[in-house]
């Protein structure tokens, strides 16, 4: 179906149309156990091992709310500025899937824990606030497998196997109001706020936030309009959008699909869409069409949840210093522009530098060292810059070894290819690959000798006062010396020995 | 007098006293069933084997110089909505045959906690609706004072084994009057404690916010000592009360009216009543008032809008609650032959398994909270609900309990009203306000109406925790009828 899907260039897309967005983040809460059992919450446990009566819903069983969730989704809705809810319940959501054991999911409707907050992101130097409408608590489904079949989608699947491992894990809903007026950095906005909004979790330390576990999940509604109308066209809902390229990647895909499709006069149809990692394309999912009707009433297994204002007050009180607030601080103590802060941030480099600075290193050689060879060799590998085998402690050695003359920044660069190939720490390095620069006189003496009887000419010309040619001389030093030498006290030497003032 | 015919309070005493052991009690009440049982059909399932263990371990225990509670080796019918983890659990449903829960629900526990000895499990309406066994997957059981006629519903297995002696007490779940009204048509004592006060973790729910457990017992005080004994706070249970068990076995020990405040529901009696129970009602007004209670005259004028109300809201929880019998993980599945969708499994499976009465309530349920529909219907019956606890609360400020017939009529024949659903559910007129409102109620035996010779029920009413009252009251009203009669009521009934 997506092969097929006609796309307009990004560009001309943004000429005709105006997109708006609308983002729902489902966060994983690692409490320790389930939302409304006690059963454990840790990752990749054998399939049906951390279940019991509750969360397979055994006839009789009960929920019970586990009071952290609340607490943790309380203090998201506090770093998100919300509005905390004094009185509110969980519902019901009715329908029937295999993997929801009770064939209802216990969510919140009408009546959320928080509601209108906002997250300010930074795209491109501007400010953009994103609005908050709620963020409420629920539980997690089981997990489905569809074995068999091309798609690994339940159509055409030989059958099904379902771990209930996940079902009841604590589950926080954070939804947007429709973000207008990002034009044509709308898919960069998605990205942003995704990843503002990780880096607030993470810095809260409510969920492990991993969107390739699933711990972090985001699905991106899209719609159009067309320049110059102020009526929102009909969304889809793309979900399955497991890394913050591909919030981008999806949003940008569907500018281009949607736009396509109304330049040729046909219709959105409102469904949800999933994304594909592969080609970053969406295909059709279930349409939203014929609404599914969800029958929420309030649960009435499970009592209110009223948070004492003074307890809200007392957690507001406690926040931990946000994400924005932090890069701000760092950015005046680093003394570093907007731009080189941002590119920071994109890159993932803001705890590394912060790190390398508290392991002894000046700000700018931590920011040079991680902004350059090595995110340099992070791109060229493929990995993040946080995935590469080198720690802020071994960069702020590296930093040392320069500072202290020991080292030349081309030398310093062999070190850092060798941290990376897993020869050892930097003075190991430096060791094993003989790096010192060579500043023992005596040596260095000798080397130029060798270089100066082997360029007479050259020694000549720097004589008769051409000081420009010891330039080729000190070449020659450095050569010889395989790049150990101090080029600037070879010079320095040259120049004497050669009775010409520097 | 036979061991089956005594009190649960004398039977605990006799065990704990050693003059008899818990096993000859079990074995006297087991042979009961075997004698009676084929004629009642009061149990779904009996357990000899696993009733003698639990009653050879209370003698040891006692042998041992262990200090048990007043009901320790007292026989119990459990009702079989409850989870027993050596024992199946059907619900009374089809769809739950044959299945094993690998946990004991609250109550279960705590009644072997306490000693008791479970006999077996009892049927039941279908998932407990209904108010004569009628609806149960596995057949009617019978009203002891005249085998044609219903034990009353959904509790119906509990009533009648109580009622016909294979049990000194049981238990059941009151959503709608599920103990009240079997309790009066049997002529024992039931009690619908305050919603909460009970755990409900491990029942099998009906209607969550209305279900309640309760006991039954053939006196007052044994059902004080019941309810005593399963009752209190339970974590598993986020709607459990966390506060004290009211003082229900003093109260009963009270038994004592004298200055009590006692209201008539002015607006229960009259067209629909059957005229023996209303006498058999009206004479035990008079007897109050000879008592020293004084007696006046109390208008709920809601209380005629708590049968349409229920008749909204359980069914819509219903619908919800029985979601989860969809052969995926328990029970029957049907249609399982490799071609099939999960879809189509589930609804082949739910569509062979739940009998009409739970389809017409899961239908009903749907109905009421769809989108569109919810405000008019469930929203509307929720207020209808919080009207009905302002009326109680405005009747508690002029009086100490409410009285009323518990059901407006004696026990039907079987067959009688099982095509008829509105009909089946009058049933439940007098019984629903206190589910509704949550507060406590029961029902003790006040006669035998006079054109039939069946028990009536004599309903009492209390707020919320004030659970001590209904057996304060139920008490006086059961001694004072005992002198009278010479005996219990349960002494007129037939042999069986």
């Amino acid at each position: 179906m997506s092969s097929t899907d006609t796309l307009m260039p990004y560009d001309e897309a943004l000429e005709r149309f105006e997109p708006v967005l609308g983002l729902e983040t489902h966060v994983e809460l690692g409490t320790a156990s389930k939302m409304f059992c006690g059963c454990s919450t840790t990752f990749g446990a054998p399939p049906n091992t951390h279940v019991c009566p509750v969360c397979l819903a055994l006839p009789g069983s009960l929920p019970v709310a586990n009071a952290k969730a609340i607490e943790s989704t309380i203090r998201i809705g506090l770093a998100l500025n919300c509005s905390i809810a004094e009185w509110c319940r969980f519902a019901r959501k009715n329908y029937f899937y295999p993997d929801m054991p009770k064939n209802y999911q216990i969510s919140q409707y009408d009546e959320p824990l928080c509601t209108e907050g906002y997250l300010d992101v930074q795209v491109e130097g501007k400010t953009i606030r994103v609005e908050i409408e709620r963020v409420h608590l629920e539980e997690d489904t089981g997990k489905s497998t569809h074995v068999g079949g091309a798609t690994g989608r339940i159509q055409g699947a030989d059958y099904s196997i379902v771990d209930y491992n996940r079902a009841g894990i604590p589950l926080v809903e954070i939804v947007t109001k429709p973000v207008e007026g990002t034009d044509r950095l709308a898919p960069e906005v998605a990205r942003a706020y995704v990843t503002e909004l990780r880096e607030l979790l993470r810095s809260l330390g409510v969920s492990d936030v991993r969107m390739e576990e699933g711990s972090l999940r985001c699905d991106v509604n899209v719609s159009l309009m067309p320049r110059g109308s102020s009526e929102w066209g009909t969304r889809t809902e793309t979900k399955n959008v497991n890394s913050l390229r591909s919030v981008e990647r999806a949003v940008r895909g569907e500018i281009e699909r949607q736009a396509a499709i109304l330049a040729d006069g046909g219709r959105i149809i409102q469904e949800t869409r999933h994304f594909h990692e592969d080609t970053g394309a969406t295909t059709s999912g279930r349409s939203k069409e014929e609404a599914q009707d969800y029958r929420y009433f309030p649960e009435p297994d499970l009592v209110p949840i009223a948070p004492d204002p003074a307890w809200v007050a007392e957690l507001k009180a406690e926040l931990p210093e946000l994400p924005s607030v932090r890069r701000a601080r760092l950015q005046a103590e680093w003394g570093v522009s907007d731009l080189d802060m941002a590119a920071m941030h994109n890159a993932g480099a803001i705890e590394l530098v912060e790190a390398t600075v508290a392991a002894g290193a000046p700000a700018a050689d931590a920011r040079k060292w991680w902004m350059g060879e090595l995110a340099r060799r992070a791109n060229e590998g493929g990995t993040a810059l946080t995935d590469l085998p080198i720690t802020p402690g071994d960069v702020a050695k590296v930093t040392e070894l320069v500072a202290s003359g020991a080292l030349n920044d081309k030398l310093a660069r062999q070190v850092l290819e060798g941290v990376l190939a897993g020869e050892g720490t930097p003075e190991a390095v430096v060791e094993s690959r003989g790096l010192r620069i060579v500043n023992d006189e005596g040596e260095l003496s000798a080397i130029i000798d060798q270089v100066l009887a082997g360029n007479a000419d050259a020694a000549d010309k720097v004589r008769s006062g051409k000081i420009a040619a010891v330039g080729a001389l000190v070449g020659g030093v450095m050569k010889a010396s395989r790049g150990k030498a101090d080029a600037g006290r070879a010079r320095e030497l040259i120049l004497e020995k050669l009775g010409v003032e520097g | 007098m036979s061991l089956t015919h005594k009190t649960a309070a004398e039977l605990g005493r006799l065990v704990a006293s050693r003059e008899t052991s818990a096993v000859e009690v079990a074995q006297a009440h087991l042979d009961r069933i075997a004698e009676v049982d084929s004629k009642v059909s009061a149990f779904l399932h009996v357990d000899a084997e696993r009733a003698l263990a639990q009653a050879r371990a209370v003698d040891e225990r006692i042998a041992r110089g262990e200090k048990l509670g007043p009901l320790a080796g007292v026989p119990i019918a459990h009702k079989d909505v409850f989870t027993t983890e050596d024992m199946p659990t059907t619900a009374g449903s089809k769809i739950l045959e044959g299945w094993r829960p690998p946990y004991d629900a609250t109550v279960t526990r705590r009644l072997r906690e306490a000693g008791l000895v479970i006999l077996g499990k009892t049927n039941l309406d279908e998932f407990a609706m209904g108010s004569s066994t009628e609806n149960s997957a596995y057949g009617p059981s019978h009203n002891p004072w005249d085998l044609s006629r219903v034990p009353g519903g959904s509790s119906g297995g509990s009533s009648a084994a109580v009622a016909s002696y294979q049990a000194p007490l049981s238990t059941g779940t009151d959503t709608g009057g599920s103990i009240r009204q079997p309790a009066a048509v049997t002529g024992i004592v039931g009690m619908k404690p305050t919603y909460g006060g009970s755990s409900r973790y491990g029942l099998i729910a009906f209607a969550s916010s209305l279900d309640t457990p309760g006991p039954f017992a053939r006196n007052v005080l044994d059902a004080a000592l019941l309810q005593e004994a399963f009752s209190g706070h339970d974590e598993f249970d986020s709607t459990s009360i966390d506060a004290p068990v009211p003082p229900v076995v003093e109260a009963a020990r009270q038994a004592d009216v004298a200055g009590l405040r006692i209201g008539v529901v002015k607006e229960f009696g009259g067209e629909g009543y059957q005229p023996g129970v209303l006498a058999r009602f009206h004479e035990t007004v008079d007897l109050l008032e000879s008592l020293g209670a004084k007696v006046v005259e109390v208008s709920c004028p809601t209380f005629g809008y708590a049968l349409p109300a229920y008749y909204l809201i359980a069914p819509s929880e219903c619908s919800s609650n029985l979601a989860r019998f969809d052969a995926m993980r328990y029970g029957l599945r049907v249609g399982d032959d490799g071609t099939r969708s999960a879809e189509e499994v589930m609804a082949l499976t739910r569509a062979a398994g739940f009998g009409p009465e739970v389809k017409r309530r899961i239908m009903l349920g749907t109905y009421a909270l769809s989108s569109g529909y919810y405000d008019a219907y469930y929203g509307q019956a929720q207020k209808v609900r919080t009207l009905i606890s302002r009326d109680f609360e405005a009747a508690f400020h002029q009086v100490d309990v409410l009285i009323s017939p518990t059901t407006p009529t004696t026990a039907f024949p079987i067959g009688e009203r099982a095509d008829d659903p509105m009909a089946m559910y009058l049933a439940d007129l007098c019984t629903i306000p206190s589910n509704l409102a949550g507060n406590a109620a029961i029902s003790v035996p006040c006669g035998l109406a006079d054109e039939d010779g069946l028990p009536v029920g004599l309903q009492i009413m209390a707020p919320v925790l004030g659970d001590d009252r209904c057996y304060r009251v139920g008490a006086a009203v059961e001694k004072a009828f005992d002198d009278r009669w010479g005996g219990p009521l349960l002494s007129k009934a037939p042999a069986l």
